[in-house]
């Protein structure tokens, strides 16, 4: 009965839910950021290790959504060796996968893992429990020193 | 697992609300968000289309048919909510938007009046954020301090410590008649005994207690008491507060405007008298009059038989969600509304929402504008099913289905 949500809640999702990657705190961190969700209560510690300008490490610390931690689970393991600029490209192309209009052109083969959470762009309410930590890391990235909110 | 009939034809009361003769996402809807917003019967509907089609003008001006017409349907739903909350008098009732601004006219009207620095406001750890933050701005305002009474780890207000924190500084006592997030429903008879026992005024915020329980502020004898519309099956954007008459009296105005002036001049202006002094500038004309609707309709399947039923649910669907090892209730209290709050073993509430929405089934997922109950009970959110008078024992079943269908899909 419950097979037609599968398009969001796939079993790459559950497995990050259940065994999240990189889900610890970083003492040598040189970034490190909280973001949350008023709306639902989602917490997220982002840990970030830059060195120039390349993310040489990633971590996470929180209590979220199935969604929200897959998501951020996810991230670590796709922006860790990426450059500031290639993560904050990956940031918008997120941005755009989850937030676009169905009619917007998407080759999903391009988005190797990320393409996992396309499905939730036809869930509004839950777009914010996948984006918190793609916004989390912008914020790390730029070296806001505050809370990140997604509302 | 009994499951007893209601009082009043289900089956007929389901029919009068055209929303839930619906399916979503290929389901029949299954509404279990009632804490949150009840749906509207057809009355309460057709009252609104009836006022713009037939009756609507401007009230409490002019001279001209409709405008008289629109001023007594008006002033008429007045008399129906105070003979719905037995008050003593019409006037005693004011309305405004619903229960958050009820609350808000009292922290600014009364308490800027009556609260100074070093002041305290009680309220407890059971509130909902509109019981907390209108305090807080005061307290901001004023140099007061806000003291909260405990919970216990079932729900319920500790009184010991409710007399305790009850002090000579005490201004004002405010506290949920019945909490949205837990179900409990509160000792308020000991607790206004025991506050009056000071000579201190108590606000009951009965935004739940409303829709679930016959309410007689005589004798219950508060001092102030805040529903809201839209909980009673009434349109949203229209609430009640009620105060007794002494104390509204000596209330400075809280917002100004037309309506609530006897004369202005650029040197000063009168107010005019109750309940008019509190009503600053067109009202909510249309649904103040669909709530008088709202109020008939409760009436006539009768507010007991609705908290009868309402209670047979809830203990059904207690009895049921205790049989699901992984779930677990949040609000154990033994006097209690018709709320289920719970959480799953490592499922958090916003999938349970999401999922069960996938089966028609509406339930609140989050934090219920009472995140320090959250934070108390070490939980994010939790996932809320609230009944209401349309609801059945057969959507008992299907939440509970529901509920096995999502533990099974997280394996």
């Amino acid at each position: 009965m419950l097979d037609q949500i599968r398009d969001l809640y796939q079993e790459v999702v559950f497995d990050h839910n259940r065994n999240p990657r990189n889900f610890r705190i970083m003492e040598d961190a040189n970034r490190k950021i909280e973001g949350f969700n008023p709306l639902c209560g989602d917490r997220i510690t982002l840990y970030v290790k830059v060195i120039d300008g390349k993310i040489e490490d990633v971590s996470f610390q929180g209590a979220g959504c199935a969604i929200s931690t897959a998501s951020a689970s996810l991230m670590t393991e796709i922006v860790r060796g990426k450059t500031e600029q290639e993560a904050e490209d990956l940031f918008e192309l997120f941005h755009r996968i989850t937030t676009g209009k169905n009619g917007d052109e998407i080759n999903l083969e391009d988005l190797g893992k990320l393409a996992v959470l396309a499905g939730v762009r036809a869930y509004p309410a839950r777009v914010k429990c996948a984006t918190l930590a793609w916004h989390s890391l912008q914020s790390a990235l730029k070296n806001e020193d505050a809370t990140v909110s997604t509302e | 697992m009994t499951r007893p009939q209601p009082e009043f034809d289900l089956a007929k009361a389901r029919a009068d609300f055209p929303i839930l003769n619906q399916t979503i996402n290929r389901h029949p809807l299954v509404y279990l968000d009632n804490a949150a917003s009840t749906h509207k019967p057809r009355a309460v509907i057709d009252s609104i289309r009836k006022v713009y089609e037939e009756d609507y003008s401007n009230v409490h001006r002019g001279v001209h048919t409709l405008s008289q017409r629109c001023t007594d349907l008006y002033e008429f739903a007045r008399e129906k909510v105070q003979a719905f909350l037995n008050a003593r008098h019409s006037h005693e009732i004011i309305f405004v938007r619903g229960t958050t601004e009820a609350i808000n006219l009292v922290a600014q009207s009364y308490g800027r009046k009556n609260v100074g620095p070093g002041d305290e406001i009680l309220i407890t750890a059971m509130e909902h954020h509109s019981n907390i933050v209108p305090w807080q701005m005061l307290c901001e305002q004023t140099g007061a301090l806000l003291k909260v009474v405990p919970i216990s780890r079932t729900g319920e207000l500790l009184m010991e410590d409710f007399n305790r924190l009850l002090s000579d500084r005490t201004r004002l006592v405010s506290v949920t008649h019945m909490s949205n997030a837990l179900g409990t429903i509160n000792p308020v008879e000991q607790i206004i005994t025991l506050t009056h026992a000071r000579g201190v005024p108590v606000l009951l915020d009965g935004a739940q207690s409303a829709p679930h329980m016959t309410v007689d502020v005589q004798a219950l004898n508060c001092d102030f008491y805040a529903f809201s519309g839209h909980k009673l099956y009434g349109p949203s954007g229209i609430g009640v507060l009620y105060g007794k008459e002494s104390l509204l009296k000596a209330m400075p105005p809280w917002q100004g405007g037309g309506d609530m002036i006897r004369r202005v001049t650029f040197e000063g202006t009168e107010y005019n008298d109750l309940p008019y002094k509190f009503e600053a500038g067109t009202p909510n004309i249309a649904d103040t009059i669909a709530l008088g609707t709202a109020i008939d309709y409760v009436n006539a399947i009768g507010v007991n038989a609705i908290a009868e039923h309402e209670h047979y649910l809830l203990t059904y669907a207690t009895e049921q969600a205790l049989t699901i090892p992984e779930l677990t209730i949040i609000g154990n209290a033994p006097h209690k509304g018709a709320i289920l709050s719970f959480t799953l073993d490592r499922i958090h509430p916003h999938d349970i929402g999401t999922l069960l929405d996938q089966l028609g089934i509406a339930i609140r997922a989050g934090h219920h504008c009472a995140m320090p109950v959250m934070d108390f009970f070490e939980v994010p959110a939790t996932a809320r099913a609230s009944f209401g008078l349309y609801n059945s024992f057969e959507e008992v079943d299907v939440l509970m289905d529901g509920i096995r269908q999502v533990i099974k899909m997280f394996g």
